[in-house]
Protein backbone atom coordinates (compact mmCIF):
# COMPACT_ATOMS: atom_id res chain seq x y z
CA UNK A 1 0.00 0.00 0.00
CA UNK A 2 1.12 3.55 -0.61
CA UNK A 3 0.30 7.11 0.45
CA UNK A 4 0.78 9.94 -2.03
CA UNK A 5 2.02 13.27 -0.68
CA UNK A 6 2.90 16.15 -3.02
CA UNK A 7 3.64 13.76 -5.86
CA UNK A 8 5.82 11.40 -3.81
CA UNK A 9 4.65 7.90 -2.93
CA UNK A 10 5.31 6.50 0.56
CA UNK A 11 4.94 2.87 1.53
CA UNK A 12 2.47 2.18 4.36
CA UNK A 13 1.25 -1.06 5.96
CA UNK A 14 -2.32 -2.39 5.91
CA UNK A 15 -3.26 -0.20 8.89
CA UNK A 16 -1.76 2.92 7.34
CA UNK A 17 1.45 3.05 9.40
CA UNK A 18 4.49 4.39 7.56
CA UNK A 19 6.72 1.48 6.52
CA UNK A 20 9.94 3.46 6.77
CA UNK A 21 10.65 5.72 9.76
CA UNK A 22 12.96 7.91 7.69
CA UNK A 23 10.20 8.73 5.20
CA UNK A 24 8.51 10.96 7.76
CA UNK A 25 8.13 14.71 7.41
CA UNK A 26 5.40 17.12 8.57
CA UNK A 27 3.57 16.93 5.23
CA UNK A 28 3.46 13.15 5.49
CA UNK A 29 2.07 13.49 9.04
CA UNK A 30 -0.68 15.80 7.79
CA UNK A 31 -1.50 13.37 4.97
CA UNK A 32 -1.64 10.40 7.38
CA UNK A 33 -4.07 12.41 9.52
CA UNK A 34 -6.12 13.48 6.50
CA UNK A 35 -6.52 9.80 5.58
CA UNK A 36 -8.33 9.44 8.95
CA UNK A 37 -10.33 12.66 8.38
CA UNK A 38 -8.33 14.32 11.15
CA UNK A 39 -6.72 17.74 11.15
CA UNK A 40 -3.53 18.44 13.08
CA UNK A 41 -3.54 21.44 15.44
CA UNK A 42 -0.67 22.80 17.54
CA UNK A 43 -1.86 20.59 20.38
CA UNK A 44 -1.53 17.52 18.17
CA UNK A 45 1.93 18.58 17.02
CA UNK A 46 3.12 18.90 20.63
CA UNK A 47 2.36 15.22 21.18
CA UNK A 48 3.66 14.09 17.79
CA UNK A 49 6.95 15.93 18.28
CA UNK A 50 7.22 14.53 21.78
CA UNK A 51 6.80 10.99 20.43
CA UNK A 52 9.46 11.49 17.78
CA UNK A 53 11.91 12.75 20.42
CA UNK A 54 11.06 9.83 22.69
CA UNK A 55 11.66 7.35 19.87
CA UNK A 56 14.95 9.01 18.93
CA UNK A 57 16.17 8.68 22.51
CA UNK A 58 14.85 5.21 23.45
CA UNK A 59 14.15 3.50 20.09
CA UNK A 60 10.61 2.58 21.13
CA UNK A 61 7.17 4.13 21.02
CA UNK A 62 6.05 4.44 24.65
CA UNK A 63 3.07 2.55 26.05
CA UNK A 64 0.08 4.83 26.68
CA UNK A 65 0.60 4.84 30.46
CA UNK A 66 4.22 5.88 29.99
CA UNK A 67 3.27 8.48 27.38
CA UNK A 68 0.65 10.04 29.67
CA UNK A 69 3.07 10.32 32.57
CA UNK A 70 5.88 11.72 30.40
CA UNK A 71 3.61 14.28 28.70
CA UNK A 72 2.45 15.44 32.12
CA UNK A 73 6.01 15.95 33.19
CA UNK A 74 7.05 17.76 30.02
CA UNK A 75 3.94 19.75 29.02
CA UNK A 76 2.11 20.11 32.32
CA UNK A 77 -0.45 18.21 34.39
CA UNK A 78 -3.43 19.56 32.40
CA UNK A 79 -2.09 17.67 29.37
CA UNK A 80 -0.74 14.59 31.09
CA UNK A 81 -4.05 12.80 31.45
CA UNK A 82 -5.90 10.36 29.28
CA UNK A 83 -8.95 12.62 28.85
CA UNK A 84 -6.90 15.33 27.17
CA UNK A 85 -4.96 12.85 25.04
CA UNK A 86 -8.08 10.90 23.98
CA UNK A 87 -9.76 14.14 22.91
CA UNK A 88 -6.83 14.84 20.62
CA UNK A 89 -6.48 11.26 19.43
CA UNK A 90 -9.84 9.51 19.78
CA UNK A 91 -8.52 6.23 18.28
CA UNK A 92 -6.14 5.92 21.22
CA UNK A 93 -3.31 8.34 21.93
CA UNK A 94 -0.44 5.88 21.59
CA UNK A 95 -1.79 4.20 18.49
CA UNK A 96 -3.04 7.20 16.54
CA UNK A 97 -0.37 9.72 17.54
CA UNK A 98 2.38 7.16 16.78
CA UNK A 99 0.90 6.67 13.35
CA UNK A 100 1.07 10.38 12.51
CA UNK A 101 4.57 10.55 14.04
CA UNK A 102 5.64 7.86 11.58
CA UNK A 103 6.57 5.42 14.36
CA UNK A 104 5.89 1.69 14.50
CA UNK A 105 2.92 0.60 16.60
CA UNK A 106 3.79 0.88 20.30
CA UNK A 107 5.17 -2.27 21.91
CA UNK A 108 2.37 -3.81 23.93
CA UNK A 109 -0.03 -1.20 22.64
CA UNK A 110 -3.59 -1.39 23.92
CA UNK B 1 -3.68 -12.09 49.60
CA UNK B 2 -2.10 -9.84 47.02
CA UNK B 3 -2.56 -10.46 43.30
CA UNK B 4 0.88 -9.11 42.57
CA UNK B 5 3.38 -11.71 41.50
CA UNK B 6 7.11 -11.47 41.28
CA UNK B 7 8.31 -11.95 37.70
CA UNK B 8 12.01 -12.65 37.36
CA UNK B 9 13.60 -12.46 33.91
CA UNK B 10 16.91 -14.29 33.58
CA UNK B 11 18.96 -12.87 30.67
CA UNK B 12 21.95 -15.00 29.64
CA UNK B 13 22.69 -14.17 26.00
CA UNK B 14 24.75 -11.49 24.28
CA UNK B 15 22.78 -9.04 22.09
CA UNK B 16 22.68 -9.13 18.23
CA UNK B 17 24.17 -12.62 17.65
CA UNK B 18 20.86 -14.22 18.66
CA UNK B 19 17.38 -12.78 19.09
CA UNK B 20 17.00 -13.65 22.81
CA UNK B 21 18.05 -10.27 24.23
CA UNK B 22 15.63 -8.27 22.09
CA UNK B 23 12.81 -10.77 22.67
CA UNK B 24 13.32 -10.51 26.42
CA UNK B 25 13.26 -6.71 26.33
CA UNK B 26 10.02 -6.71 24.33
CA UNK B 27 8.36 -9.16 26.71
CA UNK B 28 9.45 -7.04 29.68
CA UNK B 29 7.97 -3.89 28.09
CA UNK B 30 4.71 -5.61 27.22
CA UNK B 31 4.56 -7.31 30.63
CA UNK B 32 5.08 -3.97 32.38
CA UNK B 33 1.49 -3.07 31.47
CA UNK B 34 0.26 -5.71 33.94
CA UNK B 35 1.74 -3.91 36.95
CA UNK B 36 3.46 -6.87 38.53
CA UNK B 37 6.72 -6.79 40.42
CA UNK B 38 9.48 -7.22 37.85
CA UNK B 39 13.13 -8.09 38.43
CA UNK B 40 15.68 -8.38 35.64
CA UNK B 41 18.77 -10.50 36.12
CA UNK B 42 21.77 -10.25 33.78
CA UNK B 43 24.08 -13.23 34.12
CA UNK B 44 26.62 -15.04 31.89
CA UNK B 45 26.73 -13.39 28.43
CA UNK B 46 23.58 -11.43 29.36
CA UNK B 47 25.84 -8.78 30.92
CA UNK B 48 26.89 -7.77 27.38
CA UNK B 49 23.36 -6.45 26.78
CA UNK B 50 24.06 -3.52 29.09
CA UNK B 51 27.47 -2.35 27.81
CA UNK B 52 27.90 1.38 27.21
CA UNK B 53 28.48 2.92 23.80
CA UNK B 54 26.95 0.26 21.56
CA UNK B 55 26.98 1.39 17.93
CA UNK B 56 25.25 -0.94 15.46
CA UNK B 57 25.62 1.19 12.30
CA UNK B 58 28.30 -1.17 11.00
CA UNK B 59 26.17 -4.33 11.32
CA UNK B 60 22.89 -2.85 10.05
CA UNK B 61 20.80 -3.79 13.10
CA UNK B 62 18.68 -1.65 15.42
CA UNK B 63 20.60 -0.46 18.48
CA UNK B 64 18.15 -1.51 21.17
CA UNK B 65 20.61 -0.80 23.98
CA UNK B 66 19.05 2.69 24.13
CA UNK B 67 15.73 1.14 25.12
CA UNK B 68 17.05 -0.12 28.47
CA UNK B 69 17.09 3.48 29.74
CA UNK B 70 13.31 3.62 29.21
CA UNK B 71 12.75 0.78 31.70
CA UNK B 72 12.55 3.25 34.59
CA UNK B 73 9.55 4.91 32.87
CA UNK B 74 7.91 1.47 32.82
CA UNK B 75 8.47 1.03 36.58
CA UNK B 76 11.04 -1.66 35.94
CA UNK B 77 13.71 -0.61 38.40
CA UNK B 78 15.13 -3.78 39.95
CA UNK B 79 18.02 -4.74 37.72
CA UNK B 80 20.57 -7.24 39.00
CA UNK B 81 23.97 -7.84 37.44
CA UNK B 82 26.01 -10.91 38.32
CA UNK B 83 29.46 -9.96 39.60
CA UNK B 84 31.21 -13.20 38.60
CA UNK B 85 29.94 -12.93 35.00
CA UNK B 86 31.44 -9.44 34.68
CA UNK B 87 34.72 -10.62 36.14
CA UNK B 88 34.99 -13.65 33.84
CA UNK B 89 34.63 -11.29 30.88
CA UNK B 90 37.13 -8.63 31.97
CA UNK B 91 34.30 -6.16 32.67
CA UNK B 92 33.24 -3.98 35.60
CA UNK B 93 30.09 -1.99 36.38
CA UNK B 94 31.88 1.03 34.82
CA UNK B 95 31.58 -0.69 31.44
CA UNK B 96 27.78 -0.81 31.73
CA UNK B 97 25.25 1.95 31.13
CA UNK B 98 23.79 3.51 34.25
CA UNK B 99 20.06 2.74 34.46
CA UNK B 100 17.95 4.90 36.73
CA UNK B 101 14.36 5.54 37.76
CA UNK B 102 12.52 8.40 39.43
CA UNK B 103 11.21 7.48 42.85
CA UNK B 104 7.58 8.60 43.05
CA UNK B 105 7.61 8.22 46.85
CA UNK B 106 10.69 10.39 47.26
CA UNK B 107 9.81 13.57 45.33
CA UNK B 108 10.84 11.93 42.03
CA UNK B 109 14.47 11.69 43.07
CA UNK B 110 16.57 9.93 40.43
CA UNK B 111 17.95 6.66 41.76
CA UNK B 112 19.99 3.81 40.36
CA UNK B 113 18.08 0.73 39.25
CA UNK B 114 21.17 -1.45 39.17
CA UNK B 115 22.61 -3.74 41.77
CA UNK B 116 25.68 -5.95 41.62
CA UNK B 117 24.92 -9.41 43.07
CA UNK B 118 26.89 -12.51 43.99
CA UNK B 119 25.74 -16.08 43.36
CA UNK B 120 24.21 -16.41 46.83
CA UNK B 121 22.03 -13.35 46.22
CA UNK B 122 21.21 -14.68 42.76
CA UNK B 123 20.09 -17.96 44.30
CA UNK B 124 17.73 -16.01 46.58
CA UNK B 125 16.31 -14.01 43.65
CA UNK B 126 15.54 -17.24 41.81
CA UNK B 127 14.05 -19.07 44.76
CA UNK B 128 11.87 -16.07 45.71
CA UNK B 129 10.39 -15.73 42.21
CA UNK B 130 6.75 -16.55 41.48
CA UNK B 131 7.37 -16.68 37.75
CA UNK B 132 10.73 -17.30 36.07
CA UNK B 133 11.25 -16.29 32.44
CA UNK B 134 14.43 -17.37 30.68
CA UNK B 135 16.07 -15.75 27.69
CA UNK C 1 47.08 -25.63 3.22
CA UNK C 2 46.36 -22.62 5.45
CA UNK C 3 43.00 -22.32 7.10
CA UNK C 4 40.97 -19.32 8.24
CA UNK C 5 38.84 -20.31 11.24
CA UNK C 6 35.83 -18.10 11.96
CA UNK C 7 34.19 -18.26 15.40
CA UNK C 8 30.80 -16.58 15.78
CA UNK C 9 29.79 -17.90 19.23
CA UNK C 10 30.78 -16.40 22.57
CA UNK C 11 33.48 -18.53 24.23
CA UNK C 12 31.58 -18.11 27.51
CA UNK C 13 28.40 -19.61 26.07
CA UNK C 14 29.65 -22.37 23.75
CA UNK C 15 32.77 -24.49 23.38
CA UNK C 16 33.35 -23.49 19.70
CA UNK C 17 36.49 -21.47 20.45
CA UNK C 18 37.96 -24.24 22.65
CA UNK C 19 37.46 -26.87 19.96
CA UNK C 20 38.73 -24.48 17.30
CA UNK C 21 41.91 -23.71 19.25
CA UNK C 22 42.54 -27.41 19.88
CA UNK C 23 42.79 -28.09 16.14
CA UNK C 24 44.43 -24.94 14.74
CA UNK C 25 47.90 -25.19 13.20
CA UNK C 26 50.63 -22.57 13.26
CA UNK C 27 49.78 -21.25 9.78
CA UNK C 28 46.12 -20.68 10.65
CA UNK C 29 44.25 -17.48 11.47
CA UNK C 30 41.31 -17.34 13.88
CA UNK C 31 38.82 -14.57 13.09
CA UNK C 32 36.22 -13.74 15.75
CA UNK C 33 32.92 -12.35 14.49
CA UNK C 34 29.35 -11.73 15.79
CA UNK C 35 29.02 -12.88 19.45
CA UNK C 36 32.45 -14.50 19.10
CA UNK C 37 34.15 -11.08 19.43
CA UNK C 38 33.72 -11.26 23.20
CA UNK C 39 36.62 -13.72 23.23
CA UNK C 40 39.05 -11.10 21.95
CA UNK C 41 38.85 -8.91 25.03
CA UNK C 42 41.65 -8.69 27.63
CA UNK C 43 41.50 -10.42 31.02
CA UNK C 44 38.74 -12.93 30.37
CA UNK C 45 38.53 -16.64 31.14
CA UNK C 46 39.27 -17.24 27.44
CA UNK C 47 42.49 -15.20 27.39
CA UNK C 48 44.91 -17.92 28.52
CA UNK C 49 43.91 -20.38 25.79
CA UNK C 50 44.27 -17.67 23.14
CA UNK C 51 47.72 -16.66 24.42
CA UNK C 52 48.82 -20.30 24.22
CA UNK C 53 47.68 -20.52 20.60
CA UNK C 54 49.42 -17.23 19.77
CA UNK C 55 52.64 -18.64 21.24
CA UNK C 56 52.26 -21.56 18.85
CA UNK C 57 52.14 -19.11 15.92
CA UNK C 58 48.39 -18.91 15.28
CA UNK C 59 47.28 -15.44 14.17
CA UNK C 60 44.16 -13.76 15.56
CA UNK C 61 41.77 -11.17 14.15
CA UNK C 62 38.46 -9.68 15.27
CA UNK C 63 35.76 -7.85 13.32
CA UNK C 64 35.61 -4.20 14.40
CA UNK C 65 31.98 -3.69 13.36
CA UNK C 66 30.88 -6.43 15.76
CA UNK C 67 33.00 -5.02 18.60
CA UNK C 68 31.44 -1.56 18.14
CA UNK C 69 27.91 -2.94 18.00
CA UNK C 70 28.47 -4.58 21.39
CA UNK C 71 30.11 -1.58 23.06
CA UNK C 72 33.43 -3.46 23.40
CA UNK C 73 36.31 -0.97 23.04
CA UNK C 74 38.97 -1.90 20.44
CA UNK C 75 41.69 -0.57 22.75
CA UNK C 76 40.89 -3.38 25.21
CA UNK C 77 41.33 -6.17 22.69
CA UNK C 78 44.19 -8.55 23.61
CA UNK C 79 47.66 -7.70 22.27
CA UNK C 80 48.46 -9.62 19.11
CA UNK C 81 44.97 -9.32 17.58
CA UNK C 82 44.37 -7.33 14.44
CA UNK C 83 41.05 -5.50 14.29
CA UNK C 84 39.66 -5.81 10.75
CA UNK C 85 36.60 -4.48 8.90
CA UNK C 86 34.41 -6.35 6.39
CA UNK C 87 36.95 -5.73 3.61
CA UNK C 88 39.61 -7.21 5.89
CA UNK C 89 37.37 -10.26 6.43
CA UNK C 90 37.20 -10.75 2.66
CA UNK C 91 40.97 -10.31 2.36
CA UNK C 92 41.59 -12.94 5.06
CA UNK C 93 39.29 -15.37 3.25
CA UNK C 94 41.25 -14.80 0.06
CA UNK C 95 44.63 -15.13 1.80
CA UNK C 96 43.87 -18.63 3.14
CA UNK C 97 43.32 -21.82 1.19
CA UNK C 98 40.19 -22.73 3.11
CA UNK C 99 37.65 -21.38 5.58
CA UNK C 100 36.38 -23.38 8.54
CA UNK C 101 33.30 -21.80 10.18
CA UNK C 102 32.74 -22.97 13.74
CA UNK C 103 28.99 -22.39 13.76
Amino acid sequence: MALDVNGTSYEVDEEGYLANLNDWNPDVAAALAAADDAELTDAHWEVINFLREYYEEYQIAPAVRVLTKAIGKKLGKDKGNSKYLYELFPYGPAKQACKYAGLPKPTGCV
Amino acid sequence: MSDTKKFVYINRKAPYGTVYALESLEVVLIGAAFEQEVQLVFVDDGVYQLTKGQDTDGIGMKNFSKTYSALGDYDVNQIYVDEQSLKDRGLTMDDLQELTYEDEDDDWAEKSSMKLVNREQLADLISDADVLLNF
Amino acid sequence: MSTLHTVNKSPFDRNSLDTCLSVTKADATVLMIEDGVAGAMQNTTASAGISDAMAKGVKFAVLGEDLRARGLPADRVMDGFSVVDYAGFVQLSADHDNVQSWL
